[in-house]
C-alpha cells in the first residue's frame, strides 16, 4: 500500500485563515496511523491565489485531494477515507 | 469547524475584501459589492435563511470593519457612503466594541428553565428552596415565574432529576463585569460605563455578534499620506504568524510601514523600573505591589477596584515606554499598535503617543489582501534587542518573572499570579485589596485578564499551547535581561 501523504499548508493566507490550529495535526497522525501516513508542513499550495479562493483556506492536500476550509476532524475523515479506498 | 471558527473566518473574509477594495481604484463601489461578491445570486445559503438576510449581515459586518458602530445604522446608509465617511474621518473615538444585534435572535434570553424532564415529584424542593417564591406547580409540574426569579439557581441544585437548567447567553456569562446584557427585546447591549474592554463577549459568543471597530482604513490612510507610518509589535506576536520575527518586520515593511519596533524593547524598561518601584515599596513597609501592564486590568482597576489603586505600581506599560522611544526618534510619524486583544485600543486611546491600533486579525488580514508569504522574506535585524524576560511578558506570569529576574536579590519576591478575570478572580482582588496584603504571603500580584496572558487576547490567531511554546524558544534564544543595558 503506497504512503498517504498530507501536505498542510503554512503559507500566510492559510496560517492567518485558522491553519494555525492545524499544527496539532502534525503529532495526531503519526499517533495515530504510525507510518502508513506521512505528514508535513508546505509552503503556500498555490490554492489560495486563485480568485478569492482564500476564502476557503485554509488548505490541506491528502495526496491529490483538496480538503478546503480544513479542520483536524475534516482532514482525518479524508484520510480515513483513503485509506478505506485502498 | 465550529461556529465560532466559522464567524472568525467571516470576520477575517471581510476585512481582506475592504482593505483589497480599499487598494483598488474604486474603493467606495467595491465595498458596497462585498456582500454580493461573497453572496452571489443563486448561491448555496451556508447560514441563514436566504441569501438577503446573510447580505445583510454581511453589510453590518462591514460598517464595523470601516470603523464604525453598527448599532447606529439605519439601513438606509449604504456601504459606499459608509466607505467615503472613513476615508474623510479624521478622528476616532473612545468606543471599542460593536454589536451585530441582528446576530442576537438566534440566542434565548438568560433565564432559569424547567425542562420536561421535571417528575412533578412529591417532594417539590425547587419550591420549597426557593427563597423568592418563584416556582409553583401548574398541572403537576413545576413552573418558574421569571420576574419573581433572581436567577440563584438553588432550584437547579436540588432537583432530583436535574430537570432544571440554566440557559446560558454567552457574552453575558463572559463578561466578568456585568457590562453585556441582552435586554427585553432580546438583543446584546454593552454598557460602555461597565465595560472594561477585555474582549472575552467577542470570543464567548457563537454567532460572532461581537466585533471591534476596527481602525484599519485609518491606518490605511497613514500609509498612503507623506508621514511615516511606525508599528509596535506585541511581544505577544510571536507565533502568530508564520516565520521568525526577523521575517515578520520584512513582510511590514512590505505591507506599508516604514518602520517596526519590538515592545519588549519597552518590556525590558517596564521591568527594571518596576524592580525598582518594587523594592522601594517593601522598604516602606507595603505588604503588596501589583502590577499594571495589562489594558483590561487597568480599566478594571479604574471602573470597578479604585480601592486597589495605592498598591498598583506607578511603572507605565511596554508599550508606554515603546511610543515614547518611538515618537523620540521619528517625531512626526504615525503609530501603531499591533494588538493581541481589544483591551489596548482604550489604552492607546488615552496615549497622545500611539495613534492607531491593528489587532492580530487585521494584520493578517493585510497580509493576506497584499498577497505577502512571510516565510519567504528576507531577516531584518531590529534596532535593538530584547531580553528573554521582556519576549515573555505575553505569557501569564512572565511579567513577574521579568521584575524578579531584574532584582539584585530575587528571594524578596514572591509572586501571586491571576491567570485570567472573572467573576471569582475580581471577588479575590477585592479581597486582597481590603485587607491590603495576600493571605498566602505573597507580596507581587500579577494580573492579566485574559487566562494564559496576553496570548489568549481576542484578536490572536494561534491556539495558547503552540504559541507559548514558539515564544518559549525565541526567548531561550534571547539574552537575559541583567545583560541588556
Ligand atoms: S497559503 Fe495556503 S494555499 Fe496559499
Amino acid at each position: 500500500m503506497e504512503k498517504i501523504s498530507v501536505k498542510v499548508c503554512t503559507g500566510t493566507t492559510c496560517f492567518v485563515m485558522g491553519g494555525a490550529n492545524l499544527q496539532e495535526l502534525h503529532d495526531l497522525i503519526p499517533r495515530k496511523y504510525g507510518d502508513k501516513v506521512e505528514v508535513s508542513g508546505s509552503p503556500c499550495l498555490g490554492l489560495c491565489s486563485i480568485n478569492w479562493e482564500y476564502s476557503k483556506a485554509p488548505y490541506v492536500k491528502v495526496n491529490e485531494a483538496v480538503v478546503n476550509e480544513a479542520t483536524v476532524e475534516k482532514v482525518l475523515a479524508e484520510i480515513d477515507k483513503q485509506i478505506g479506498n485502498n | 469547524m465550529n461556529n465560532i471558527g466559522q464567524a472568525i473566518h467571516l470576520k477575517k473574509e471581510i476585512l481582506v475584501r475592504i482593505i483589497k477594495a480599499f487598494l483598488s481604484d474604486n474603493f467606495e463601489k467595491n465595498t458596497r459589492l462585498i456582500p454580493f461578491d461573497m453572496r452571489p445570486k443563486g448561491i448555496e445559503v451556508p447560514y441563514r435563511c436566504c441569501v438577503y438576510k446573510e447580505r445583510a449581515i454581511i453589510k453590518d459586518r462591514t460598517i464595523a470593519g470601516l470603523g464604525f458602530p453598527i448599532e447606529e445604522d439605519d439601513e438606509t446608509v449604504s456601504l459606499s457612503d459608509y466607505a467615503k465617511q472613513a476615508l474623510e474621518r479624521t478622528e476616532i473615538n473612545n468606543r471599542h466594541l460593536t454589536v451585530l444585534q441582528a446576530a442576537c435572535k438566534g440566542c434565548a434570553t438568560n433565564r432559569i428553565y424547567v425542562t420536561d424532564l421535571c417528575q412533578g415529584c412529591v417532594a417539590r424542593p425547587c419550591q420549597s428552596v426557593c427563597k423568592f417564591g418563584a416556582v409553583s406547580i401548574q398541572n403537576g409540574k413545576s413552573v418558574i415565574d421569571n420576574e419573581k426569579c433572581k436567577k440563584c439557581q438553588m432550584c437547579v441544585k436540588v432537583c432530583p432529576y436535574k430537570a432544571i437548567v440554566k440557559i446560558s447567553v454567552p457574552c453575558e456569562d463572559s463578561c466578568p463585569v456585568g457590562a453585556v446584557k441582552k435586554d427585553q427585546t432580546g438583543f446584546a447591549n454593552i454598557d460602555y460605563e461597565k465595560c472594561i474592554n477585555c474582549g472575552k463577549c467577542i470570543s464567548a459568543c457563537p454567532f460572532g455578534a461581537v466585533h471591534e471597530k476596527s481602525q484599519i482604513i485609518d491606518i490605511l490612510k497613514a500609509m498612503k499620506s507623506d508621514k511615516k507610518v511606525i508599528a509596535m509589535i506585541a511581544p505577544s506576536v510571536v507565533g502568530q504568524f508564520p516565520g521568525n520575527i526577523y521575517q515578520l518586520k520584512t513582510a511590514m515593511i512590505n505591507a506599508g510601514f516604514d518602520d517596526v519596533y519590538e515592545v519588549a524593547q519597552g518590556a525590558d524598561i517596564t521591568a527594571n523600573t518596576e524592580a525598582k518601584e518594587f523594592t522601594e515599596r517593601m522598604d516602606e513597609g507595603q505588604k503588596f505591589m501589583t502590577t499594571s501592564c495589562c489594558a483590561g486590568y487597568n480599566q478594571l482597576i479604574k471602573k470597578h477596584l479604585p480601592e486597589i489603586k495605592p498598591f498598583v505600581s506607578d511603572t507605565k506599560t511596554p508599550l508606554y515606554y515603546t511610543a515614547e522611544i518611538v515618537k523620540k526618534d521619528f517625531p512626526d510619524s504615525v503609530t501603531v499598535f499591533i494588538s493581541p486583544c481589544v483591551a489596548k485600543r482604550a489604552e492607546c486611546y488615552e496615549n497622545e503617543n500611539i495613534n492607531y491600533v491593528m489587532s492580530f486579525e487585521e494584520m493578517g488580514a493585510l497580509f493576506i489582501a497584499k498577497q505577502i508569504e512571510i516565510t519567504a522574506c528576507e531577516q531584518t535585524n531590529f534596532v535593538k534587542e530584547c531580553s528573554k524576560q521582556a519576549r515573555r511578558f505575553g505569557i501569564t506570569g512572565g511579567v513577574a518573572e521579568s521584575v524578579k529576574s531584574s532584582l539584585n536579590d530575587e528571594t524578596i519576591i514572591k509572586p501571586h499570579i491571576i491567570n485570567g478575570l472573572n467573576k471569582e478572580s475580581i471577588k479575590e482582588l477585592k479581597t486582597i485589596a481590603k485587607c491590603g496584603e495576600c493571605s498566602n504571603g505573597c507580596n507581587i500580584v500579577e494580573v492579566m485578564c485574559c487566562e494564559g496572558g496576553c496570548i489568549g487576547g481576542n484578536a490572536t490567531i494561534n491556539n495558547l499551547k503552540t504559541s507559548q511554546k514558539l515564544i518559549d524558544s525565541f526567548a531561550d534564544s534571547s539574552e537575559d535581561i541583567k545583560k541588556i543595558g
